[in-house]
């Protein structure tokens, strides 16, 4: 009844009466009981709040046949990420030091989306404090991409695209420090938001690296991803580094003429793709562009090469701060509970703030960061929009690069820069390889032009399914 | 005898009197309160919890940086401070450290000696710690209603060179905080805790040579301050004659106060220069201040103590009365008043006046002043003239007296001082109308 649904057809449909909200919520929890033993997308199901939230919306919807104006998400299922704080639901960040935290507040985000009419299943499983590209850092178990079982769902947002592309919510809630939102949503074929830092509130999200750390969100398609948006965006008294700026009708200016906007394309990438498959897409990405009559043109990102060095400096640097409050004399487990990724990244970031390294590495660091992010401002006085991969490769295999720390920073390497410089991105599919994995891009744009960066996407992905 | 000259910086902590705490909503008064009734997730230090800086509180910052004679650094921003601790429950300390709100203010002494202000910056206090025994077994429970209270340090440079010194310059700088209004630095509530740094130079025949430098934490009165500023000084003498021991870069001693036995002891041995691995905090973004607001909060800053006690000199009052009085509003709204209104009224005396309580403000102080000032009226037959008008006028007080109602007299006392217009000596009219009625019996 409602396989792959959008957020739109199943606001549509629930307000014509096709099923209830009870209905919808119900085939969801269905699916998420046969398949999730299968992909582990899930740590938490919350079965009951879901019904009980289903049986008030139901009951809300019989009463105000317009309320979609007010609650433009009412009866939605979606999960939520679990770096997210919810009141009341065991928040575990994906680390068995948490694994018995009930948090006294719900984030921001979380708040927001249940106010429009959302309807959280449950807590979707990730790399233990967000730290990894691969889900493969979870203390809960990996999770399993839906479209290969033998191979990794992407990180640290693992199971928030797998849970989307399997269909076991409609949406689902991210992070994207260095690339979270976006490689995972390539890896397993959906739409990932990274939008510009400060445009979504941190407030109750476990932080992982404050200064980098971006709320995003996976969805069916760019249209539900700008929707959402639209609910989650805005200033927040509790982030002192939420932004004021007025948020747009993302969904309102999807339409736009795209002809004339300037598509930039990164020298510096274009000798790292190596990867066949990456390439095809890239190159397909490029070509229906063309067709849209955008205008293509190379741009310098001069810096650019010294990003996962920078990022893998600064990122640390935070995580070791941010993760010193978890000293074990609180939240019922001590410090040895942390896992080798959580370890490796407190002592490397420990180190590069000890009195004697700081000016070699942290300050170093932030000074290219400051490049890097000048690059772009550069590059945006060119062009409209920057196309670029998401990943080096399609999706790996589970065990494939464990044991290389080293490789698996590497994954990183075209989506670290956006969080560098702060600016917003979206990870599009674009189509499958011959061994049926989903490929895809991204486009960047410039700081809060978010409406710019939908409006390319959405004219892109009808193209291309045109 | 060698030659010793103390070398002593201050460190100066004190809670600002906000409504609420420097990051969160919670209330910031926090003394005698239910342990953890006032916290919430930021104060807490919860997961996900981000902290919001208090404008007020920089606003007071600043404030309190002017009135000490600082510059406000344009730009600043806060840093984490980090070290482990049960009552820190981030694991950091929002602080400032290369960037603080304010630096290089100074302090003049009355000596005309001048004490640099190296800083002052703005940091969250942490929670408390009070051990315990429960149910026979020692426990240490943790109260996190301070946690997050705004708190400015105030950082010395090393110019102070003696316990009175710093005893001085720490009242200085009590009366500024009061006077500006940032904080009511009441000691007794640990609103201004206390820790100076001291070492001391020695002079002798093979050189010049520096002791260890000592910090002495948690004072929480000026005179503690003094006396373990001069036990140190001379502890640290008698050591050095014993080891000949000098500073180095990492023999920094902490040592706490004893107020019973008025000694230091020893509560930690640095190792080495304790590693705070300080970075900008990124949770809040960077300070960038227009001149012109710190133009107005310093055009609107009040008077300050030095200031006020400047212009009542200027008036004529005497410098030791000037200090003692210009705290008080009303007596120095007199003293203005008189000096504009009461050209025949001597300033400088009508303070000595005042400050020796020979004229209370609360009643009319002109007709006190002229009655301390006026030439007395002794002349025995003047006088009696007066208490002969007096006693004729009022017979029912007379009577009265006579009948044993003693406190008549002092009645009739007053009238005759009244008809002689203040003019008439007191004690001499008491023993003539004592003799007149006496006698008349």
């Amino acid at each position: 009844m409602t396989k792959n649904k959008t957020i739109s057809q199943i606001t549509t449909e629930l307000a014509c009466k096709k099923y209830s909200v009870t209905e919808l919520i119900k085939e969801y929890l269905d699916r998420i009981k046969s398949e999730n033993p299968k992909l582990n997308a899930f740590i938490t199901i919350t079965e009951k709040e879901a019904l009980q939230e289903a049986q008030e919306a139901d009951k809300t919807l019989s009463q105000n046949p317009n309320i979609f104006l007010e609650k433009p998400l009412l009866g939605v299922p979606l999960a939520h990420k679990d770096l997210f704080l919810t009141k009341n639901i065991k928040t575990t960040a994906g680390s068995r030091l948490l694994e018995n935290y009930l948090p006294q507040y719900s984030a921001t985000v979380v708040k927001k989306l249940s106010k429009a009419g959302a309807i959280s299943l449950g807590k979707l499983n990730c790399d233990a404090w967000a730290h990894g590209a691969s889900g493969e850092n979870s203390d809960f178990g990996p999770t399993i991409n839906p479209a290969d079982p033998t191979r990794v769902s992407g990180g640290s947002s693992s199971g928030s695209a797998a849970a989307v592309a399997a269909d076991l919510v409609t949406f689902a809630t991210g992070t994207d420090t260095g690339g979270s939102t976006r490689q995972p949503a390539c890896f397993c074929g959906v739409i990932g938001l990274k939008p510009t830092y400060g445009r979504v509130s941190r407030s109750g999200i476990v932080a992982m690296a404050s200064s980098l750390d971006s709320i995003g969100h996976l969805t069916q398609n760019v249209y539900d991803s700008a929707l959402v948006l639209e609910t989650t965006a805005g200033p927040d008294p509790y982030d002192a580094t939420s932004s004021n700026l007025k948020v747009e009708e993302y969904t309102k200016l999807l339409k736009k003429p795209v002809e004339k906007l300037k598509i930039g394309i990164i020298k510096e990438y274009q000798d790292g793709l190596t990867d066949h498959d990456v390439a095809g897409s890239f190159a397909l990405a490029k070509s229906t562009l063309e067709k849209m009559n955008c205008q293509i043109k190379e741009i310098s990102l001069p810096h650019t090469k010294y990003s996962v060095a920078t990022y893998y400096i600064i990122m640390p640097a935070e995580v070791s701060s941010n993760l010193a409050r978890y000293d074990g004399l609180r939240y019922g487990h001590t410090r040895d509970l942390f896992g080798d990724e959580a370890k490796r990244r407190i002592m490397i970031g420990t180190y590069t703030l000890s009195s004697g390294y700081y000016d070699a590495y942290y300050l170093r660091a932030m000074k290219v960061r400051q490049l890097i992010k000048a690059d772009f401002s550069q590059a945006f006085a060119d062009v409209d929009i920057i196309l670029s991969p998401v990943a080096p490769t399609p999706a790996f295999k589970l065990g494939e690069k464990t044991n290389d720390p080293l490789s698996m920073y590497l994954s990183d390497i075209y989506t670290v820069t956006a969080n560098l410089a702060g600016i917003p991105g979206i990870a599009i599919p674009t189509g499958k390889n011959s061994s049926n994995l989903p490929l895809g891009v991204q486009f960047l744009a410039n700081h809060f032009q978010e409406a710019k960066l939908f409006n390319l996407a959405y004219q892109f992905e009808q193209h291309l399914h045109a | 005898m060698p030659e010793t000259t103390p070398i002593i910086g201050l460190e100066v902590h004190v809670e600002l009197t906000t409504d609420s705490k420097m990051f969160c909503a919670c209330s910031a008064d926090h003394f005698g309160k239910e342990p953890n009734s006032q916290t919430c997730p930021v104060c807490l230090g919860l997961p996900g919890a981000l902290p919001v800086p208090n404008q007020k509180a920089i606003e007071a910052t600043l404030k309190l940086g002017l009135a000490l004679n600082c510059c406000v650094n344009l730009q600043s921003h806060f840093d984490r401070k980090q070290y482990f601790y049960p009552d820190l429950p981030k694991g950091y300390q929002i602080s400032q450290y290369q960037h603080p709100f304010c630096s290089e203010g100074q302090i003049i002494l009355d000596s005309g000696k001048i004490i640099r202000v190296e800083r002052v910056h703005l940091e969250e206090d942490t929670g408390k710690l009070q051990h315990t025994v429960e149910s026979g077994k020692k426990i240490s429970l943790i109260d996190f209603n301070r946690s997050g209270v705004p708190l400015v340090e105030i950082v010395s440079y090393p110019d102070i060179e003696s316990a009175a010194e710093a005893k001085e310059y720490l009242k200085k700088i009590h009366q500024i905080i009061r006077a500006v209004g940032v904080s009511t630095a009441d000691m007794e509530k640990g609103q201004m805790r206390l820790e100076p740094t001291v070492n001391v130079q020695i002079n002798d025949e093979t050189g010049s040579h520096f002791t260890p430098l000592v910090e002495i934490k948690n004072i929480n009165s000026f005179n503690f301050a003094a006396t373990a500023i001069d036990y140190e000084i001379s502890r640290q003498v008698e050591q050095f004659s014993k080891d000949k021991k000098e500073k180095t870069a990492s023999n920094k001693q902490t040592r706490g106060f004893d107020n019973n036995r008025k000694t230091t002891f020893v509560q930690r041995q640095k190792e080495e220069a304790k590693d705070y691995r300080y970075f900008p905090e990124p949770d809040i973004p960077p300070f960038v201040f227009e001149v012109s607001l710190i133009a107005s909060i310093k055009a609107c800053l009040p008077e300050l103590p030095e200031n006020k006690i400047q212009s009542l000199v200027s008036l004529g009052v005497e410098s030791k009365y000037a200090k003692i009085l210009y705290t008080d509003k009303s007596v120095t709204d007199i003293l203005y008043h008189f000096a504009k209104n009461m050209p025949d009224v001597n300033i400088g005396k009508l303070a000595s006046f005042i400050a020796n309580k020979k004229i209370r403000v609360e009643g009319d102080v002109y007709i006190q002043y002229q009655a301390l000032t006026r030439q007395r009226i002794n002349d025995q037959s003047e006088l009696e003239k007066f208490i002969d008008t007096v006693i004729s006028d009022n017979h029912r007080a007379v009577t009265d007296y006579q009948n044993g109602k003693t406190n008549a007299l002092g009645f009739l006392i007053g009238q005759v001082i009244k008809v002689s217009q203040c003019q008439a000596d007191p004690q001499t009219v008491s023993r003539l109308l004592l003799e007149k009625l006496g006698l008349g019996q």
